[in-house]
């Protein structure tokens, strides 16, 4: 059976025992990490607002995507019809989620497939909005994963930025596949 | 597609036909060599970090057996069904079984350099199933009838008119379109239709965690969730080599990975896959195909490290101006040219010798492989067992007869000077020689150094 060859022939070419290093824990310099995660999520084709408070994001979103008819709001679920729009979610124009928490150096924003709803959701959606609480931001990867390294999620994904391609002739390009922007609003 | 009889020099030389393009595609991956420095720059702690990836990816070598049976008993206690390949040819049967199980026919497949070097689309054309590469890059080299030229990068040896042909003449847009965006958009429209209608999505695998099996997944498009979301069964193919031991060890990679590969802080989407959702299936096919035979080279064993971000392609001056077809490997490059005769001595004795050995691969790589220093020994192996041109084997044992004697040296030196400039085609017959071909030799001087030397010491 190729399992156990493969086992077999592992442990009989393998080399002498190398330790495991210990984990370093890297501090991240800058102090400010709304300003931080702002710059990253930029650079990576998003956009990041501040928000005083959770009260203001369906005004948002109606001036920031006027045109938008079908919405799945999942902060604000109960006013709206989330469940018929998730019977064809690839017709979604809008789709609004909280996510865990987000990464200054990187802009990653971590979310599990309970935080998506349905798994599909944040890649078939038009247009994405993500909202993290700012006290949930952290410098790196090292924090991030100290967090929620040991949830052990069914699925769970970092998303920085939106869905975007640079293979022809490495021009960049926002919206392969999946959303064709990323906003998040930072609540205080 | 099938380039094999054909060496790296010779496919080279095919691609250096075209000057304009050549010195285009040198540009355009020293710019994402650029690019990465840029960023690389900003991570005080980044030499931290490559030694922290290579001492992890070390010590996962070391208990690569009980990592692998670790992984495999917590993905099948996850649900997921786990599969072993030996080989190229049993990987792909496991996966058109798969396929049969489910009578599927319509299948997504995000990037996934295994399945290009067990040429599994291939293999399930001649069964009837088409694969659809659904990374626009690759969508571009398959539209073309092509294998990808590099390991992040599969259409970069394209230019955008011809991208904007292959699209006229396989998805109609508007002839003779060459935007970016246009093209880009008119691609999302064709894969969503794909992407809607599959059965099974293909996915490659960046990192298994073998503490809790999940498997991660980094892509910009969002191609691989897409496919693995939409389609009810999820195969992820992987080699013995993508394990790291647990979760925040992925903080290390993750943080090295898209910075090194292509000058982004992180890929737009870092996917963890641990179960299969309520209704879908999950499996994962662990690949060997060489793998353990490469761990057991004790010179060549680091290359397993690797974890495929193509930074040694960008910065080796002879890919750059050869281009990624000239390999005529799944994996391009400097990587691939340490890979590729672990599988196949014969055919890809040329590889190793596509290098200047001038170390920049090395000073690039995340996880420190010594990529220079293998591609020199790799060439002792070869030497040795017979597999090098019997040509360069002959004149390279004349050169260290010459070298290894002063006498002789100087004995040649007097009438290599003559020869020279007398028939001066001796050298520089561009038909016989293929170094002169783009060279010019400046005219031989009348004395050596030592003969100037012995005249003119007297007077010092």
């Amino acid at each position: 059976m190729s399992r156990d060859k493969i086992l077999t022939a592992a442990r009989q070419n393998k080399p002498a025992l190398v330790p495991l290093p210990e984990m370093a824990t890297f501090v991240f310099a800058a102090n400010d990490l709304v300003t931080a995660f702002t710059a990253s999520i930029t650079k990576a084709g998003g956009a990041a607002t501040v928000l005083g408070s959770l009260q203001e994001l369906p005004a948002k979103i109606k001036e920031g995507w006027p045109d938008a008819r079908r919405v799945a709001d999942f902060i604000h679920g109960d006013s709206n019809t989330n469940a018929s729009l998730l019977k064809e979610p690839a017709l979604l124009d809008l789709v609004v989620l909280k996510g865990q928490l987000g990464v200054a150096e990187n802009g990653a924003i971590w979310l599990t497939d309970k935080d998506c709803v349905e798994r599909v959701l944040p890649f078939i959606t038009q247009h994405l909005v993500l909202v993290i609480d700012e006290q949930t931001l952290v410098g790196n990867m090292h924090q991030a994963y100290g967090i929620m390294g040991k949830q052990n999620p069914d699925y769970g994904v970092f998303i920085a930025g939106p869905s975007k391609t640079a293979d022809i002739e490495q021009s960049l390009v926002i919206g392969a596949h999946g959303p064709r922007s990323l906003q998040v609003f930072i609540c205080t | 597609m099938n380039t094999h009889n054909i060496t790296h020099p010779e496919a080279a030389s095919e691609f250096l036909r075209n000057k304009e393009r050549v010195q285009w595609h040198d540009e355009t991956l020293w710019f994402v060599r650029y690019k990465r420095d840029k960023v690389v720059n900003e991570i005080p702690e980044w030499e931290q970090l490559r030694e922290l990836a290579s001492q992890i990816k070390d010590h996962t070598l070391s208990r690569l057996d009980e990592y692998l049976q670790e992984f495999e008993a917590a993905a099948i206690s996850n649900g997921v069904t786990v599969h072993w390949a030996a080989d190229a040819a049993e990987h792909n049967r496991i996966v058109h079984g798969i396929m049969a199980k489910h009578g599927a026919q319509k299948i997504v497949k995000s990037k996934s350099m295994l399945t290009e070097e067990c040429h599994l689309n291939e293999y399930l054309e001649a069964q009837g199933i088409e694969v659809v590469d659904t990374d626009l890059g690759e969508r571009i080299v398959q539209l073309n009838k092509e294998m990808p030229s590099h390991i992040v990068l599969p259409a970069i040896h394209i230019k955008k008119e011809e991208v904007g042909e292959i699209f006229h003449q396989h998805l109609g847009t508007e002839k003779g379109a060459s935007d970016p965006l246009y093209l880009a958009l008119a691609a999302r429209e064709h894969l969503r239709q794909k992407f809607l209608a599959a059965d099974i999505a293909i996915t490659g695998v960046n990192f298994a965690v073998a503490e809790t099996g999940a498997i991660v997944v980094c892509t910009n498009e969002g191609n691989a969730d897409l496919g693995a979301h939409l389609a009810k069964v999820h195969i992820a193919c992987m080699g013995i080599e993508k394990l790291i031991p647990r979760t925040e060890h992925l903080s290390v990679f993750l943080r090295l990975l898209a910075r090194n590969a292509t000058g982004q802080n992180i890929t737009a989407y870092s996917s963890h896959f641990r179960k299969p959702a309520a209704g879908s299936e999950m499996h994962i096919v662990i690949v060997d195909n060489g793998r353990t035979t490469q761990l057991g080279r004790e010179a060549f064993r680091n290359s397993l490290k690797c974890i495929r971000c193509g930074a040694c392609l960008n910065t080796c001056p002879v890919y750059r101006r050869s281009g990624g077809h000239s390999y005529h490997n799944a994996t391009a490059g400097p990587i691939g040219a340490i890979l590729a005769p672990n599988l196949d001595m014969r055919k890809n004795a040329d590889l190793p010798f596509a290098s200047t050995l001038c170390g920049s691969c090395t000073d690039v790589c995340p996880v420190k492989i010594d990529i220079h220093n293998q591609l020199y020994q790799w060439r002792q192996v070869l030497t040795k067992e017979g597999y090098v041109p019997a040509a360069k084997t002959a004149s390279m044992k004349v050169m260290a007869g010459v070298l290894s004697s002063p006498a002789r040296y100087t004995f040649a030196g007097k009438w290599a000077r003559k020869l020279l400039r007398w028939f001066p085609s001796l050298a520089m017959n561009k038909k016989l020689n293929p170094w002169a071909r783009q060279r010019d030799l400046p005219e031989p001087p009348k004395e050596s150094f030592r003969e100037w030397y012995k005249k003119n010491s007297r007077e010092l």
